[in-house]
């Protein structure tokens, strides 16, 4: 199946609107085009345009026809269309696989082709189409799907005051404020867990994708956690931006997924879900095993892993682990072992999170080393 | 223990310092531990592992990616030095 678009890059010209700004001087924006638009920001999917134009002179139009705020990360100006595509994605930190791109210029769309040739292209004509197309209808649709241009765009001014804050970035980290709250999936949180799932490839840990039902059945079994962490700062919400699923067996919690959106890893966001994590194994006298498939897209992930004292099973063995199922030959997955100690979960974020400690669904009868006696 | 101050990990301090001093508004020394005395972040550790591999381009990997070997800026020169010997072992025997 092909993935779903996440951002759709528009031509502006005899494309979203009817004419030629330079040599008109007056375009015409259909009313059908302007639904298109609003459809698609309300299924989550984020818009830009990439325009030969002036850039004033085709904003200032893009604001009175009141669509300006739609378009994230514009590129209106004189270079390569491909250029422009490339750009969009590198700032969103999409794969070029998840982006689209329309105009009616044949010739356009092949030199995006040539260069880019991950990036979907489609005709003017098919513009009205496009949210009838499977590839436009996101599998589901949330609270945050619905808000995600915004968040974006709060992104946006946050990276601009990051830039331009003096001295060290833990500075200007804890002057956002930051608040992250780490809870037990429910109800509307699931369909956010398995948007955040599809849509998160760079810092999944394991590659491992759980469907809606999967997560569902885990969340009444007494042996599995299904958490959900959500992200607030001074400018806003960052909505649902990581999920974790975790398996307790005696002695020893095994952490099978782990992913954080993108949008949140300049925060730390997976080091301090993997500190909070150690801490409470800690204070439950349980050891962690994580899951880690590498990508070539979460190096980050795993220098946390790392970095929070996480070391390979193959490395430096441990008998807890005895109780796992081996991982499956050829799955390229490793073991990540820590004999977690009590530790500061974040100096920049306030954690807010559930308590471990007490199962959700009864207590197993797990066998748990005494934390209190200093190692044999 | 090696000896810390070879030529090779001596020009890398250098470096490195010149490095944090840009990247933190703060000037450091070799042997200031940037984590807990300095007040940086495991994330900014994070850049920095990504800044020396592309740098010096070698690959930090498995046991190597360890904290502890970033947290001083004469570790981290000691441990670049280390990787980088393979590609320089060959002419220097």
């Amino acid at each position: 199946m092909a993935d779903t678009v996440k951002c759709l890059v528009w031509d502006l010209d005899d494309t979203l609107w009817q004419g030629t700004l330079l040599e008109d001087g007056e375009v015409h924006l259909p009313d059908e085009v302007r639904k298109v638009v609003m459809e698609l920001d309300s299924r989550g999917i984020l818009q830009s345009v990439a325009s030969r134009n002036d850039h004033e002179h085709a904003w200032a139009r893009l604001e009175a026809f009141g669509l300006a705020e739609y378009f994230v990360l514009p590129e209106i100006g004189w270079g390569a269309k491909s250029e422009s595509v490339r750009r969009i994605a590198d700032r969103l930190n999409f794969a070029l696989t998840t982006v689209a791109f329309v105009d009616d210029r044949p010739a356009e769309r092949a030199e995006v082709t040539f260069h880019l040739p991950d990036v979907r292209c489609y005709p003017a004509e098919e513009v009205l189409a496009l949210p009838g197309l499977a590839e436009f209808t996101p599998a589901t649709s949330t609270v945050d799907s619905r808000r995600r241009r915004e968040m974006y765009q709060a992104g946006f001014l946050r990276d601009a005051e990051r830039a331009a804050a003096p001295g060290p970035d833990e500075e200007f980290l804890r002057s956002l404020d930051l608040r992250m709250r780490i809870g037990r999936a429910t109800g509307e949180e699931l369909s956010r867990v398995e948007e955040l799932t599809l849509r998160t490839s760079q810092m999944n840990a394991t590659g491992v994708h759980y469907p809606d039902a999967v997560l569902r059945g885990l969340i009444t079994d007494p042996r599995h956690e299904v958490l959900v962490v959500t992200l607030t700062d001074r400018f806003g919400p960052h909505g649902a931006v990581g999920v974790l699923l975790l398996e307790r067996h005696p002695g020893l919690w095994h952490l099978k997924l782990l992913a954080t959106s993108c949008r949140v890893v300049a925060y730390g966001a997976g080091a301090t879900l993997l500190n909070w994590l150690a801490d409470s194994a800690a204070r439950s006298g349980v050891h962690l095993v994580a899951d880690f498939r590498e990508t070539e897209r979460n190096r980050m992930m795993e220098i946390a892993y790392r970095f929070a004292g996480f070391e390979g099973l193959d490395e430096a063995p441990c008998p807890c682990a005895a109780v796992l199922a081996p991982a499956p030959e050829d799955s390229g997955l490793q073991r990540l072992h820590l004999v977690p100690g009590p530790r500061v979960v974040s100096t920049v974020v306030t954690v807010d999170a559930v308590d471990l400690g007490v199962p959700d669904l009864g207590v197993p009868d797990l066998d748990v080393p005494d934390p209190g006696v200093p190692g044999s | 223990m090696t000896t810390a101050n070879t030529p090779n990990t001596h020009d890398l301090e250098k470096e490195l310092l010149g490095f944090l001093e840009a990247r933190t508004g703060t000037a450091w020394d070799a042997d200031t531990d940037l984590f807990d005395a300095g007040g940086l972040s495991s994330l900014f550790a994070m850049q920095v592992v990504v800044h020396l591999e592309q740098t010096y381009a070698i690959a930090v990997r498995g046991a190597d990616l360890r904290l502890d070997n970033f947290r001083t800026v004469r570790r981290m020169a000691e441990l670049v030095d280390r990787l980088r010997v393979p590609a320089a072992g060959g002419l220097n025997g």
